[in-house]
C-alpha cells in the first residue's frame, strides 16, 4: 500500500522551520551590526542554531513515514521517551560541568591565585557559571527528563506534540549554552540567579510556553480521570516560573544589536522583584519541581503507596500559597519597608508546616518497606534527600527571623544553608530519580548497585564536609563583623575575617571534590548501564552471540 | 499616591485574607472529604499500577 502520496507537512513542521529560518535571518542581520564582539558571537550561535533547526524539521519531515506515530499501540499508550533520554543526558553532563565550575570557584576562594588573572575566570564570573549551570541546567534538565516521564506515565497518554516536545528540551540546553557562555565573557544583568540578558530571556520564554502547552496538551489527552498529585506539582512550577521570569526581566534593550537591557523597575523595587523572583525559583524550580519527582519516584522505587494522599493534596497547596510570600527575607535590615521585612519572615516561619507535612508523607511512604533501605542504595538517597529537605526547611525558617539573620545575612552560612538544600535535597533526589529513570528509558538493568552505594557514601561525606564547614566559617565571619573593642570600634579588619575563613574555604573545596567525585562514579555507572561491557563493539567473545539467541528467539 | 496606597492595603488585609482562608478551607474540604476517601486511596496507587 502505498501512503507517500497523502504524506504532507504538519502546521508544526512548518511553522517551525519558517519561524527558525526566520530567526536566522534576523541573527545575521545582528551579527553583522552587533555592538560588540561578545554579543555577535551569540548572534552567530543563534544563527548556526536555528539553521540547523529549520535544517533538521525539515530532514525529519523528508525522512518520516507518511503517518505520524500512533497515540496508542495495542491499546497500550505509545509514549514518547526520545526527548526525556535527551534531557536526562543533558542534565547528567551539566551536572558535572555544573559541579567542577563549583569545585573551581570554592578553590579561587581559598587561593585566589587560581583565577590566573584571566578575567573570564575570575570569580565573579565562575559563581553564576556554577549557580546556573547546577539549578538551571542540571535541576532543568532533571525536572524536564522526569516531568515529560511523569506526565506520560501518570496519564497514561503519548507525550501532546510532535516538533513542541524536542523544541523544549533542545531550545532550553541552548538556552543553557547562550546563558553559560555570556556569563565567561561578561554578559550579565547583575540579577542573582537571573543573569542572563534579554535576548536570552526571550528565548527561553518562548521555550517555556512551549512546555507548559505540552505539559496541558498530554494532561487534557489523559486517559486516567484523577490528575496525580506529582503533575500538580510540576505544573505548579511551570507556570509560577514563567510569571517568576517575565516579572523579574522586565527589562528595555539598548537596542536589538546591544546585549545591554535596562530593568523596568527601580531602587527598592527591583529589589523586591529581584527576591520575590529569587526565593520562589527555589520555592518553585528547587522544591515544588523535585517534590513531584519525590511523589512520583519513592513510591516506585519503594512499592508502596504514597502515605497520604489527602495530606500531598494539602501539602501541594499549603506550599504555593505561603511559599509566594516569603520573599522579602532577603532584604532583612534594608530600605524594604518593615512590614514587607516582617511578612516575608512570619511566612517563612508558616512555610515549616506544609514543608514538614511533605517531608513526614514522604518519608512514611516507606513503612512497610524500611528494610528495603539496607539493600537499595537508589532509594536511600532518596530517603536521606526528604531528610535534608526536611532539615534545610527547618533552618530556612530560622534563618528568615531577623534576630538571627542579622548574624547569619551575607555570610557563609548562607551558602552552607543553600549547599544541604542544593547538594542534600535536590541533589540526591535527581541521582535517585536518574539511576531510576536511566534503565527504565534503556530498557536495562542497573550496572551496578555497589557503585550506587560507593557515590552514596562518597558524597554523604562530601556533604557533611561541606555544609560544617560552612556553619563554623558563616558564624566565625558573622561574630567577627559585630565585634566591638571597648572603645566603641570595630575589632577586626575585614581581610581578617577573610584569613579566619581560610582553613574552612579548604574544607569546602575538599567536601566539593568529594561530591564530585561521587557524581563521576554514577557516570560510569550509567554508562555501562547503557552500554553493558562487550555489547558497545561487536567484537568476536562469546557472551554476545549467547545473547542474540533469546533475541531471535523472541 | 497615599490614599491609593491605604485603599489597596485596606482592601488586601481584609478582602484578601478573607479570600484566601476561604481558598484554604475548601482546599481542607476536598481533601478530608470523607466520600473522596476511596478515590484518594486509587490516586495513592497510580505509580504502582501501570503496563
Amino acid at each position: 500500500m502505498s501512503t507517500a502520496a497523502t504524506k504532507s507537512m504538519t502546521l508544526g513542521e512548518g511553522g517551525t522551520a519558517l519561524a527558525f529560518a526566520a530567526l536566522a535571518a534576523l541573527s545575521l542581520i545582528v551579527l553583522a551590526q552587533a555592538h560588540t564582539p561578545e554579543y555577535s558571537f551569540h548572534a552567530f550561535l543563534f544563527l548556526a542554531g536555528s539553521a540547523a533547526a529549520a535544517f533538521w524539521i525539515l530532514n525529519r519531515y523528508f525522512e518520516r513515514p507518511a503517518a505520524l506515530p500512533p497515540l496508542t499501540v495495542d491499546g497500550l499508550p505509545n509514549y514518547n521517551f526520545g526527548p526525556v533520554k535527551f534531557a536526562t543526558i543533558a542534565a547528567v553532563f551539566w551536572g558535572i560541568a555544573g559541579f567542577a565550575v563549583g569545585l573551581w570557584a570554592a578553590l579561587e576562594l581559598a587561593f585566589p591565585a587560581l583565577n590566573f588573572d584571566l578575567p573570564w575566570l575570575t570569580f565573579g564570573r565562575i559563581r553564576p557559571l556554577h549557580t546556573s549551570a547546577v539549578i538551571f541546567a542540571f535541576g532543568g534538565n532533571v525536572l524536564i527528563a522526569t516531568s515529560f516521564y511523569v506526565v506520560q506515565r501518570t496519564c497514561r497518554a503519548r507525550l501532546a506534540g510532535d516538533i513542541a516536545p524536542w523544541f523544549v528540551v533542545v531550545g532550553y540546553n541552548f538556552f543553557i549554552v547562550i546563558a553559560g557562555t555570556g556569563y565567561l565573557l561578561g554578559i550579565t544583568q547583575s540579577k542573582e540567579y537571573a543573569e542572563p540578558e534579554w535576548y536570552a530571556d526571550l528565548w527561553l520564554t518562548v521555550v517555556w510556553v512551549v512546555y507548559l502547552l505540552v505539559y496541558l496538551g498530554t494532561i487534557k489527552r489523559r486517559t486516567e480521570s484523577h490528575i496525580y498529585v506529582a503533575n500538580w506539582f510540576y505544573l505548579a512550577f511551570i507556570l509560577t516560573i514563567a510569571v517568576l521570569h517575565l516579572g523579574n526581566n522586565a527589562a528595555i534593550p539598548v537596542s536589538l544589536f546591544s546585549p545591554k537591557s535596562y530593568i523596568v523597575w527601580s531602587g527598592v523595587q527591583d529589589a523586591m522583584v529581584q527576591w520575590w523572583y529569587g526565593h520562589n525559583a527555589v520555592g518553585f524550580f528547587l522544591t515544588a519541581g523535585f517534590l513531584a519527582i519525590v511523589y512520583y519516584f519513592v513510591p516506585k522505587r519503594a512499592e508502596r503507596p504514597i502515605y497520604s494522599y489527602r495530606l500531598s493534596i494539602i501539602h501541594f497547596w499549603a506550599l504555593i500559597f505561603l511559599y509566594i510570600w516569603a520573599g522579602p527575607h532577603h532584604l532583612h535590615y534594608t530600605a524594604l519597608p518593615d512590614w514587607a521585612q516582617t511578612l516575608g519572615m512570619t511566612f517563612s516561619i508558616m512555610l515549616w508546616m506544609p514543608s514538614w507535612g511533605g517531608m513526614i508523607n514522604g518519608l512514611m511512604t516507606l513503612s512497610g518497606a524500611w528494610d528495603k533501605l539496607r539493600t537499595d542504595p537508589v532509594l536511600r538517597m532518596m530517603v536521606v534527600s526528604i531528610a535534608f529537605y526536611g532539615m534545610a526547611t527547618f533552618e530556612g525558617p530560622l534563618m528568615s527571623i531577623k534576630a538571627v539573620n542579622s548574624l547569619s545575612h551575607y555570610t557563609d552560612w548562607t551558602i552552607g544553608h543553600v549547599h544541604s538544600g542544593a547538594l542534600g535535597w535536590v541533589g540526591y533526589i535527581s541521582f535517585g530519580a536518574i539511576y531510576c529513570l536511566v534503565p527504565w528509558l534503556w530498557n536495562r538493568e542497573l550496572y551496578s548497585l555497589k557503585l550506587v552505594n560507593w557515590h552514596f557514601w562518597i558524597s554523604s561525606l562530601g556533604i557533611v564536609l561541606y555544609i560544617t564547614a560552612m556553619w563554623v566559617s558563616g558564624i566565625l565571619q558573622g561574630l567577627m563583623w559585630r565585634a566591638y573593642t571597648q572603645l566603641g570600634f570595630l575589632e577586626y579588619s575585614f581581610i581578617e575575617t577573610v584569613e579566619a575563613m581560610h582553613p574552612f574555604y579548604v574544607i569546602r573545596a575538599l567536601g566539593g571534590a568529594l561530591f564530585l567525585a561521587g557524581a563521576l562514579i554514577m557516570v560510569f555507572n550509567l554508562w555501562r548501564t547503557v552500554y553493558p561491557r562487550g555489547a558497545a563493539k561487536p567484537s568476536g567473545r562469546v557472551a554476545p552471540v549467547a545473547d542474540a539467541v533469546p533475541v531471535l528467539a523472541r | 499616591m497615599n490614599s491609593t496606597y491605604r485603599a489597596l492595603a485596606e482592601f488586601a488585609q481584609t478582602w484578601g485574607l478573607l479570600y484566601f482562608v476561604a481558598v484554604f478551607v475548601a482546599v481542607l474540604a476536598y481533601a478530608l472529604w470523607p466520600s473522596r476517601k476511596r478515590e484518594f486511596d486509587e490516586a495513592a496507587r497510580m505509580p504502582l499500577r501501570e503496563d
